[in-house]
């Protein structure tokens, strides 16, 4: 039986690892060649990567370490950061990684996804969302790591990005990032009441019990996470995990049902 | 030696890292001469049906691959839309595949589906065996592997079926005949179930 995936989620900016607190005070937290090494060991569902500097610089994809990154790993990859063209996300497939997330491209420019598609197919094209809530409850998208606001309603791009048709969504939330409290539910069951593509919640998750509730309440979802897999104790020493064999076993039980 | 098909589709480097672990001889075939020294064959593949079908053709290897796989029974590998391309045709594309295996490859159909998500089929999902091969030694069936598609491989003859995976119904998620197989998971991406599947594939004596 299919089961929900609990996908570590690592931020590059100057070619190491990053920790954010609402996407800001980045703090270093290694080497990512190495993570991925101690991720593999671990036998993690798959690995999301996102270079959070490129889009923002405006330059392109940094291939060389995609490469080194996609040779390393033996689990499924999800790339971002920087794609702006079908070509660039043709590249980054053919250098062995599974699936290219794109955010500001979708929200800005939504039709280069038919051009992905053709190229790479819709299994692979990743579209992560960074959203906010507002003092009203509703939430907001916003692009270049949290700085600029979109004017639109999330379901409305929500709904134009599955018409266009993509692999996966991720949703991650900006208040929740590096907070460690837990995933925002509402949130994730407002978004998976909307659309029906595969659905990845970032944000949030400070503990393993965290996962397994976001995975009762919806059998088979993507739990992503990142301080949970790069930090312990609350003084947040730097050290690389993933699951335990009995939650493994508790995750796999819930999907089973389904 | 092994020959991983290099036609410009899929991840070669991580079959390539695999076998290189393993201590297995393994290299890339870029042109139809490089697949002359192979004594198997590995044909990964992602993206689109006919993408991939028209890179094979470009790579000038088809004609080769057809003459070792048919002909002389080279033991050949395809992974995800590597093993797609072996049926006739798909409904994801308008060319003709190579048609290597009787069958089709169709769009899952939704309405089979009860909860959300549901396409693409997505993430680690359990085999369940439909007949016996030494290709599937030591693989935990339950652990599974990884799967990334929409679209599903529909072989005519159920003896061609390797294996089976629950997706709103059963489907033929691995196929064999004789010296041909087919995985439409990601052994390549699926940890120690994948490289057993790899070693085991190298291991086979010839068919």
């Amino acid at each position: 039986m299919l089961r929900s995936r609990v996908i570590p989620c690592l931020l590059i900016q100057d070619k190491g690892l990053v920790k954010t607190v609402n996407f800001k005070n980045s703090k270093y937290v290694g080497d990512p060649i190495n993570a991925v090494k101690i991720f593999n060991e671990k036998q993690v569902d798959e690995l999301i990567i996102l270079d959070i500097d490129a889009t923002i610089n405006g330059v392109d994809p940094d291939y060389q370490a995609i490469e080194y990154l996609a040779n390393e790993s033996r689990m499924p990859l999800c790339y971002g950061g920087g794609v702006k063209t079908a070509e660039q996300a043709k590249k980054i497939i053919q250098l062995g990684v599974e699936k290219v997330a794109v955010s500001s491209l979708a929200i800005l420019n939504p039709n280069v996804l038919i051009e992905i598609e053709r190229l790479i197919g819709r299994q692979s094209i990743i579209v992560v969302l960074d959203v906010k809530k507002t003092f009203f409850g509703t939430y907001d998208i916003y692009i270049n790591n949290g700085k600029t606001k979109i004017k639109r309603k999330l379901e409305d791009v929500l709904e134009e990005l599955e018409n266009i048709g993509v692999g996966e969504f991720v949703i991650n939330s900006i208040d929740n990032d590096g907070v460690m409290k837990g995933y925002d539910m509402v949130l994730a069951k407002k978004v998976r009441g909307l659309i029906s593509t595969p659905l990845t919640i970032l944000g949030g998750a400070g503990s393993f019990d965290d996962i397994v509730e976001l995975v009762n309440e919806f059998k088979i979802i993507g739990a992503s996470a990142g301080s949970l897999f790069v930090f312990k104790g609350v003084y947040k020493a730097v050290l690389i995990s993933y699951l335990t064999e009995a939650v493994l076993k508790k995750i796999q039980l819930i999907s089973n049902k389904f | 030696m092994i020959a991983i098909v290099d036609y410009g589709s899929g991840n070669i480097q991580a079959v390539k890292n695999i076998y290189d672990k393993l201590g297995i001889k393994s290299y890339f075939a870029k042109v139809p001469e490089d697949l002359s020294r192979a004594n198997k064959i590995v044909l990964p593949g992602v993206g689109s049906f006919d993408q991939a079908i028209t890179e094979l053709n470009d790579s000038g290897m088809r004609e080769k691959l057809d003459e070792l796989v048919l002909n002389k029974k080279i033991p050949v590998l395809g992974v995800c839309v590597g093993m797609q391309i072996m049926a006739k045709s798909s409904e994801e594309g308008v060319l003709d595949g190579l048609g290597w295996i009787d069958a089709t490859v169709q769009l899952f159909d939704e309405n089979i589906l009860k909860i959300k998500p549901k396409l693409p089929h997505m993430g680690w999902n359990s085999i369940e065996v439909n007949e016996e091969h030494l290709i599937l030694d030591g693989v935990d069936l339950d652990k599974g592997f990884y799967f990334l598609h929409s679209y599903h491989f529909v072989a005519k003859n159920l003896s061609d079926v390797l294996c089976l995976t629950y997706y709103g119904a059963k489907f033929h998620s691995a196929i064999n005949s004789r010296n041909i197989f087919g995985f439409q998971f990601h052994p390549e991406k699926s940890h120690f179930n994948g490289i057993q599947i790899f070693k085991n594939f190298a291991e086979l004596q010839h068919a």
